[in-house]
């Protein structure tokens, strides 16, 4: 399990592990707890170019779509294949196994620290 | 992600800790906080075509219509002859605007001679418990609005009738749900408190209905899930409520039904009794028929996952040529998606959509487009689903 205290978040309810200059992005478990059950992902290819607050890919539940934002400018390296196959490990691992994208950036925006993002959800 | 809409309902049912203390998260549906899902809702929707759910809709109302005129008014009143129901059977009826439009649908269920329970989605209660008292005018009926003292769960699934048998505290029932019969209710008690069991639903599966005063149903709820524990019954929100009518081709009012909307163009052409004597509300407007080229609703279903979702639009291309490049071609507007979703139980997308007849007469290549992209969709009679009834 991922310490959610060591990620990095955006308002749009992704999560951000940032290694050297690679950003791996998932969604929140209070996202996935919204969407419900996760039956459908469709992610950005390896070697596209996002930008930053661009929609790039979609979450879809049995009820509703949700976009996926780039949180970064950058090039993609990898989706997550294995949620591309199983979308349900969205809902059971958010911010393990279910992560979808990574990306190698340029430049780092300011994301929100965990208390900022526990604050926002609260609201 | 965008920002996931929160609720900001007032309304809470009377089983709302339960559901609290089930772990459950809610949504604003007609200004009650109603549970969505309790964790999962495709397991939800699973168990409810296996085994069964137990579905808290106490936000449904409840409208009682008695005294000696009570079956003339609702003859006049509703699109159905329900003064040609037996005592202890139910109805789907409609409550229409002079105009031919759906101001409501309702499942009336006879008690007695001159009693009828009438049962109204949450949105409409206002309006519909209005629209019955105007209407009520010359008659010797009295229409009371019971909505806030009754609680409604429903039971959905194959096991239901077992376990509404196993449940303790249910006795005196007047006829054995094993001879009930579908759309026929019966009269029973509950810990002693009148209760009364219909064996309708909303979900395509076999199930009971279950009405019961509101401060004893959190013990019937309790009483229910205890005896549905060796049947495997699970709690289950309103998400899956909605797939599972989605798949049974059952229309939800909002959706597919709507004040714009002609019976006939939802496909409930049958519910509306022109043959009966006597005038009623909408009868002169459904005989002229709705406008020429009005739209019909279908069932479409798609390959792949994505799946079109309510407010998309159905497009036709002219002449599609295989290996075209759809982006370029011009595209014509012919309908609109009111419900869909990856169906959990067929695996593949399903919607209703309301679209152009001439088109569906020309048997014209329909596409949704979903976001942008044009899925080529079928059209299919409707329900997606139909349960195994051996």
């Amino acid at each position: 399990m991922t310490d959610q205290t060591s990620l990095q978040y955006t308002a749009e309810h992704e999560w951000v592990l940032v290694d050297g200059d690679t950003a791996t992005v998932g969604i929140t478990a209070y996202a996935a707890d919204k969407l419900g059950d996760v039956v459908y992902v469709e992610l950005p290819k390896a070697g596209s170019v996002v930008s930053g607050g661009s929609v790039v890919g979609e979450i879809e539940s049995t009820k509703s779509v949700g976009e996926l934002f780039a949180p970064v400018d950058g090039t993609i390296v990898e989706a997550n294949a294995a949620v591309d196959a199983d979308p349900s490990l969205v809902n059971s691992d958010p911010f393990g196994a279910g992560w979808l994208i990574k990306v190698n950036f340029t430049a780092l925006p300011t994301l929100l620290s965990f208390d900022e993002y526990s604050a926002l959800v609260a609201e | 992600m965008t920002d996931p809409e929160s609720p900001a309902a007032d309304r809470t049912s009377p089983l709302h800790q339960i559901h609290v203390d089930g772990g459950a998260s809610f949504t604003d549906f007609a200004g009650w906080q109603m549970p969505v899902s309790y964790g999962s809702d495709l397991a939800e929707h699973h168990a409810v075509r296996t085994t069964a759910g137990i579905f808290d809709i106490s936000h449904m109302a409840e409208i009682l219509v008695d005294g000696p005129q009570a079956a003339q008014f609702l003859d006049y009143a509703l699109a159905g002859k329900l003064s040609a129901i037996a005592i202890a059977q139910a109805k789907y009826s409609l409550l229409l605007t002079e105009g031919g439009g759906i101001i409501d649908d309702l499942i009336v269920y006879r008690l007695t001679d001159d009693t009828f329970f009438v049962v109204a989605n949450a949105g409409n209660r206002y309006v519909a418990a209005a629209a019955l008292k105007e209407r009520a005018a010359g008659f010797d009926v009295r229409v009371s609005d019971l909505s806030d003292s009754y609680s409604l769960i429903a039971v959905q699934g194959p096991n239901s009738r077992a376990i509404a048998e196993a449940t303790a505290g249910i006795t005196e029932i007047s006829v054995p749900l094993d001879e009930l019969k579908y759309y026929w209710s019966t009269d029973a008690s509950f810990e002693g408190l009148p209760l009364l069991i219909g064996r309708t639903g909303y979900t395509g599966e076999d199930g009971f209905e279950f009405y019961i005063q509101s401060d004893a149903a959190a013990r019937l709820w309790a009483a229910l899930s205890a005896a549905g524990e060796a049947f495997g019954l699970v709690p289950a929100g309103l998400a899956s409520r909605d797939t599972l009518r989605l798949e049974a081709g059952m229309p939800l009012y909002g959706h597919e039904l709507g004040l714009d909307s002609f019976p006939v163009q939802a496909g409930l052409g049958r519910v509306v009794n022109l043959k009966k004597e006597g005038d009623f509300v909408g009868r002169a407007a459904v005989e002229a028929g709705p406008p020429h080229g009005a739209h019909v609703l279908v069932g479409l279903t798609t390959e792949g996952k994505r799946a079109g979702r309510a407010g998309y639009s159905v497009v036709t291309v002219p002449e599609p040529v295989e290996g075209s490049d759809a982006s370029t071609d011009s595209a014509t507007a012919v309908g609109m998606i009111t419900s869909g979703a990856l169906s959990p139980t067929l695996g593949y997308p399903v919607a209703m959509a309301y679209v152009d007849p001439f088109v569906l007469e020309a048997g014209t290549p329909l596409y949704i487009d979903v976001r942008g992209t044009r899925i080529p969709a079928s059209v299919v009679d409707l329900p997606f689903y139909k349960r195994d009834k051996s």
